[in-house]
């Protein structure tokens, strides 16, 4: 293990050069003594090489996809492209400040026009807002829009907002950080929404129902139609939540199809890189009603200038970031989305899904697959059901078995509804080989669990380290190092 | 086709394993009306030369603050990045990886969020730190949802000195939660004491101050912190400018219960205003009502030290609907870029940074101040920004300016101050970049 970077601390030793300071001013001077730092603050001291070398130390203790297949459903781990780390840092995007005159950063405004007019095309919406950082970001800037809708239309009083029990995390968790009330309903026998549940669920306080689709099980939900006119009849607004919109591209535009409002998630669908948990970008489309609503400023031309564009500033939600924005995330993915292009935007979703139809196809004699009477879309779910009645191993086992494969691990116990879950995304990027080098290990682990289960208890064998306690880092609670 | 790995002789192959002819066939559980019947009309695709040609076009339309002398702040900032930071952030092991859920092969990641919080902790002398919020805003805003969990009240109090951007998101954060914002106004540069005493009481949450404030003054949190305190449980939340905590009261020291800020200043190039990241700390006592991503450090099962989310009981993927916020992914890479660059900058850079940025602030000010028609707006002390009174309209004086590429401040009249220009200065500036702003501005106000 790595010792953390305050021991290798030498005091006196530099990683940085700045030239002379050439004013002639004291900093006892400048701040009151009271308001000075009364100890001194306490950060390592190391030279540049330290740095680099500690870092990279670090670098090689993680996973990522340049090292090797990363499944991790709904995450949408794709390859991502180096042409966009080399254009992103371009000086004339890198060095801009946010209180410039538009004059001098045209050429921003207009990326991020034509961002908003690509993803809109995209998808099918009239208007997009780039502000919110994040999926979870954009949920919450979705669900005020519903909110802004129904308060400008006198009907403050529709609260509930409805969700699959299939839904992510974030789904409740931004409702009620929206101020509204979660009503969640079931799923059906085919892993799709209840019909039923919903109809007995929705009355005049319905502010809407959010729905990822595909949904989390990796299935398409086919009753969209008629889920937007039961919600739609009592005035309710639907969201869909986009974080599998890789399975769709060129093939359905939720906006067409009876969706108010839907969130991208930049850093899944269109390549911008994860960034070992950030920074995303969760822009958001809406129907051609709710572009009032949007948060100020959207990027706007005339007479072929581009500016921030406040005009709606007496019906918009208001801001959900400082500025506009993660500009230098969303810069990737306008530089993606060129590069791809219709065919190529479509292509990707053809793959993503064949990918994924390949790997269910392959496992189903060797893992519980729920729903694989059906095709599914870019990913499917997995369940460890099997080798848990039978050997004991559970899904958690499973994983970490996958780990000393050289693979990261699916997402597990996710989505809530399929016991010992286990959401396998490959997205369109991986090789026919990658995939099948990848299934010979899944069904190496199921023999494993027959065989010689304590290998999976024990697992991860090969990893930097060992299984990780993280009862332990609760309980002994450590959060700084201590130095 | 770019990117995609498989050829249309491997998809067969695998169309064909799956029991299908054509990947149509696949998508049978999706109504045929839905299906797209005509190709969406984006631009044809642009091969590799094509798109740098195209993007390299557009960064020429924009002028930098490379190419100009720039005096812009208002919570971004063009602070000195060493080069090595970069380097860190492009290694694909920090960059492709997503958040750290499968600990055993995301120690990388683990570690640099658990140095990155000892760091913090230590700048603001507080005991816990999280892995990072959106930006100094949302963080602003979070703190706020937080004291409210913590002391179950429900009247926020925000000095109206605070970066006017923070308190847009904070009202769009706390409208319809049954949060009561009461916004205390400036009284010369300053959150006004006495409206401030007026407005804290038994129902109040918290009280939200950030120093140096939007104008650059630095507020007197001491004797805020008395004020806040004096109600029961009301905690004090600050918001501070990470830089200048190398020379400037840590937090601890006033008793902060919250501190938040912008971090982009550690390490983080401008960008446009974005990726930006917030960082958040507090107190061991409020943990459980924090927001955001926790790293603790742990044993394996070999005894081996190690790293895992902790506390997780808080967040959205655990407790739904229940969750501390709705928070999933953050700006783990930008707090890559701070602990690289506070690692690079160390303890005397970090000092040297501020000292520079201060000592060179004040010789600006002193020498605009000489200039006719120029006074300071305030007579608080100040960090590295300053607010100015001007002769004529800033937007003027801007405009003037700007064919020289010289960004001479914010024009503050855009948040309600009429002929008040913000100038934020950094340890990048030479004194001669300092001397032709003074020179300009000169120029521009004397016909």
């Amino acid at each position: 293990m790595a010792s953390t970077i305050f021991e290798k601390t030498s005091s006196g030793r530099k990683g940085y050069t700045l030239p002379v300071n050439d004013v002639n001013i004291k900093l006892e001077n400048c701040i009151p003594s009271e308001f000075s730092r009364k100890e001194d603050i306490r950060l390592p001291e190391v030279s540049e090489l330290d740095v680099m070398r500690h870092f990279l130390e670090l670098a090689h203790m993680n996973h990522c996809i340049e090292k090797g297949f990363y499944p991790l459903g709904s995450c949408t781990m794709k390859y991502n492209p180096k042409i966009n780390e080399t254009l992103a840092r371009n000086d004339g995007f890198n060095n801009l400040h946010p209180y410039q005159e538009e004059d001098t950063t045209q050429g921003a405004l207009e990326i991020m026009y034509e961002l908003q007019k690509d993803l809109a095309e995209i998808s099918g919406f009239a208007g997009v807002t780039l502000q919110p950082v994040a999926g979870a970001h954009g949920e919450f800037t979705g669900l005020k829009v519903i909110k802004a809708y129904h308060d400008f239309n006198g009907n403050s009083h529709k609260n509930k907002i409805i969700l699959p029990d299939s839904a992510h995390g974030t789904n409740p968790a931004s409702v009620v950080l929206a101020g509204f009330d979660v009503v969640e309903i079931k799923s059906n026998d085919k892993g799709l929404v209840d019909i039923q549940d919903l109809k007995s669920h929705v009355d005049d306080n319905t502010a809407g129902f959010m729905l990822t689709n595909p949904n989390t099980l990796g299935l398409f939900e086919t009753q969209v139609e008629e889920i937007a006119e039961i919600v739609h009849s009592v005035d309710g607004l639907i969201y869909m939540d986009g974080a599998n919109f890789n399975a769709i591209l060129g093939i359905v535009k939720p906006g067409e199809i009876g969706f108010d409002i839907m969130h991208y998630n930049l850093h899944k669908t269109f390549a911008t890189p994860h960034g070992g948990g950030g920074p995303g970008s969760g822009p958001i489309g809406v129907r051609k009603d709710l572009v009032k609503f949007l948060p100020t400023p959207m990027v706007n031309k005339q007479d072929n200038k581009y500016f921030m564009d406040y005009g709606n500033a007496e019906t918009s939600l208001g801001k959900v970031h400082s500025f506009f924005g993660n500009f230098a995330v969303n810069l990737r993915a306008y530089i993606y989305i060129k590069m791809l292009g219709t065919k190529g935007l479509r292509r990707v979703s053809e793959n993503a899904v064949i990918n994924a139809n390949y790997i269910q196809k392959k496992l189903e004699k060797y893992y519980n697959i729920p729903f694989k009477d059906q095709y599914c879309m870019h990913e499917f779910v997995a369940s460890g059901v099997w080798q848990k009645e039978k050997y004991g191993i559970n899904t958690l086992d499973i994983a970490k078995r996958i780990l000393d494969k050289g693979y990261h691990a699916p997402t597990i116990y996710f989505p809530l509804i399929v016991p010992e879950a286990m959401m396998i995304e490959p997205t369109e990027t991986e090789s026919k080989e990658t995939l099948d080098d990848f299934i010979n290990a899944m069904i190496e682990i199921a023999k494993e669990c027959e065989e010689n289960p304590d290998l999976l208890k024990n697992a991860p064998l090969n990893t930097p380290v060992r299984r990780v306690d993280d009862t332990l880092a609760v309980r002994q609670l450590n959060v700084k190092f201590e130095w | 086709m770019p990117f995609i790995s498989n050829t249309d002789k491997e998809r067969k192959e695998m169309l064909a394993a799956v029991g299908v002819e054509k990947f149509e066939d696949l998508l049978v559980n999706i109504p045929n009306k839905f299906l797209l019947k005509k190709d969406c009309c984006l631009e044809d695709a642009y091969s590799e030369l094509e798109i740098t040609r195209k993007i390299s076009k557009l960064a020429a339309k924009n002028i930098s603050s490379t190419q100009a002398n720039s005096f812009l702040g208002g919570g971004i900032y063009d602070h000195f990045i060493p080069a090595a930071v970069d380097h860190v952030l492009l290694k694909p092991e920090f960059h492709s990886a997503y958040t750290p859920y499968q600990a055993e092969v995301s120690q990388g990641t683990l570690q640099y969020i658990y140095e990155y919080q000892t760091m913090i902790c230590d700048l603001t002398g507080m005991e816990i730190s999280n892995a990072g919020m959106y930006d100094g805003a949302s963080a602003a805003a979070e703190a706020i949802l937080m004291a409210a969990r913590k002391t179950k009240k429900f009247k926020a109090i925000i000095a109206g000195t605070i970066n006017p951007m923070y308190l847009e998101v904070i009202k769009t954060y706390t409208v319809g939660v049954g949060i009561e914002l009461v916004v205390i106004p400036a009284k010369n540069g300053l959150v006004d004491l006495d409206g401030l005493k007026k407005a804290v009481d038994e129902e109040t949450s918290c009280v939200l101050l950030q120093t140096p404030n939007f104008f650059g003054n630095i507020e007197n949190a001491f004797a805020i912190e008395e004020i806040t305190h004096a109600a029961k449980k009301a905690l004090f939340i600050v918001a501070v400018d990470p830089i200048s905590l190398a020379v400037m009261n840590a937090p601890s020291e006033y008793k902060a219960d919250i501190v938040v800020g912008e971090g982009q200043a550690l390490g983080n190039a401008q960008n446009f205003g974005g990726p930006l990241f917030g960082f958040l700390a507090t107190n061991l006592s409020l943990r459980r009502s924090m927001p955001g991503r926790i790293v603790g450090a742990t044993l394996d099962v070999e005894g081996k030290r190690s790293y895992a989310l902790t506390l997780q009981a808080r967040e959205q993927h655990i407790r739904r609907a229940k969750a501390t916020s709705n928070i999933c992914s953050n700006q783990a890479l930008c707090n890559l870029a701070a602990t690289v660059y506070m690692t690079l900058m160390g303890k005397e850079g970090l000092k040297d940074a501020a000292t520079h940025s201060t000592t060179k602030a004040h010789y600006l000010a002193e020498k605009i101040t000489e200039l006719d028609g120029f006074d300071m707006a305030f007579a608080a002390p100040f960090f590295k920004e300053f607010t100015i009174s001007t002769p004529i309209p800033a937007k003027e004086i801007i405009i003037k300016l700007q064919p020289k590429n010289i960004f001479p401040g914010i024009d503050l009249k855009q948040f309600g101050h009429e002929n008040m220009l913000l100038i934020a200065v950094t340890e990048k500036k030479r004194k001669s970049d300092l001397d032709e702003l003074i020179k300009s501005l000169k120029e521009v106000t004397n016909g």
